[in-house]
């Protein structure tokens, strides 16, 4: 299915782009985390587990159990630092 | 009751007029008994190094920014006996001195709109997706999140976590 990537902040800037689309099997947000760390190089480093990482589904903020749709809106970031 | 003219959520790049603001949301409402608001402004300093923050960009998530506020409001509005409600939040880059975020609350008595104030602030900080870059002499530095700001949103039993490992929603 297609799923449309989209990365914030630091994570934006180690990955280089702002969003990406992508054809992906993953059936959870989990999963796709994992296929984008398993490209290597900057997603790798900047999506790694062990980092914090926050995500949301749909402009929701969701944890990784979150279960995938196609053309669903994934976003990758670093913690909220607004206010 | 308050204008329909006026959003509840603005994000921009604009600064903002507390006065006006606090006019357009009582404005012909005479319920309303107490306005509470709240204004953020940016720092030159961290942790008493003055001077060290020589402006800052604000990021943010459009789309998601504009329903998660409008979605802590409705959180506010369940939880405190409110009439009225407006976030601003501006954008872009920022220099010391100026305005960052403003909270107004609107109610019967003052209670509920310290109370629904001080609960969207808290909610704010932790689950609305912006993020701030500091420029500083030693160059560009992303802002860390705050524990403390965790602790601030759990003493209203919300516990949403923003800065560990697996952020439990």
């Amino acid at each position: 299915m297609k799923v449309t990537v989209k990365y914030f902040a630091s994570i934006r800037e180690t990955i280089g782009v702002g969003s990406e689309q992508r054809e992906t099997q993953a059936s959870s947000l989990a999963a796709l985390r994992d296929e984008l760390i398993a490209l290597g190089g900057a997603h790798a480093e900047s999506l790694a587990r062990g980092r914090a990482v926050r995500l949301a589904l749909n402009q929701v903020m969701c944890d990784e159990s979150a279960e995938l749709v196609e053309g669903a809106e994934v976003a990758f970031f670093p913690p909220v630092t607004g206010g | 009751m308050p204008s329909h003219s006026t959003p509840r959520v603005s994000i921009q790049t604009a600064d903002f007029d507390l006065s006006a603001e606090v006019a357009a949301l009582r404005a012909k409402d005479p319920r309303v008994g107490a306005v509470c608001s709240f204004v953020g402004t940016v720092r030159d300093r961290t942790a008493g190094e003055p001077g060290t923050i020589a402006s800052m960009e604000l990021e943010h998530y459009p789309g998601m920014t504009e329903k998660s506020i409008e979605a802590m409001i409705d959180a506010a509005q369940q939880r405190f006996d409110i009439f009225g409600a407006r976030v601003i939040h501006r954008v872009g880059l920022l220099q010391p001195l100026d305005q960052i975020v403003m909270v107004a609350v609107t109610s019967a008595h003052r209670g509920e709109s310290f109370q629904a104030c001080e609960f969207l602030m808290d909610y704010l900080k932790t689950q609305a997706p912006f993020w701030k870059k500091e420029q500083t002499p030693a160059g560009a530095r992303w802002v860390d999140a705050r524990v403390s700001d965790d602790k601030a949103l759990a003493k209203w039993g919300i516990a949403l976590e923003n800065t560990s490992l697996n952020a439990p929603d």
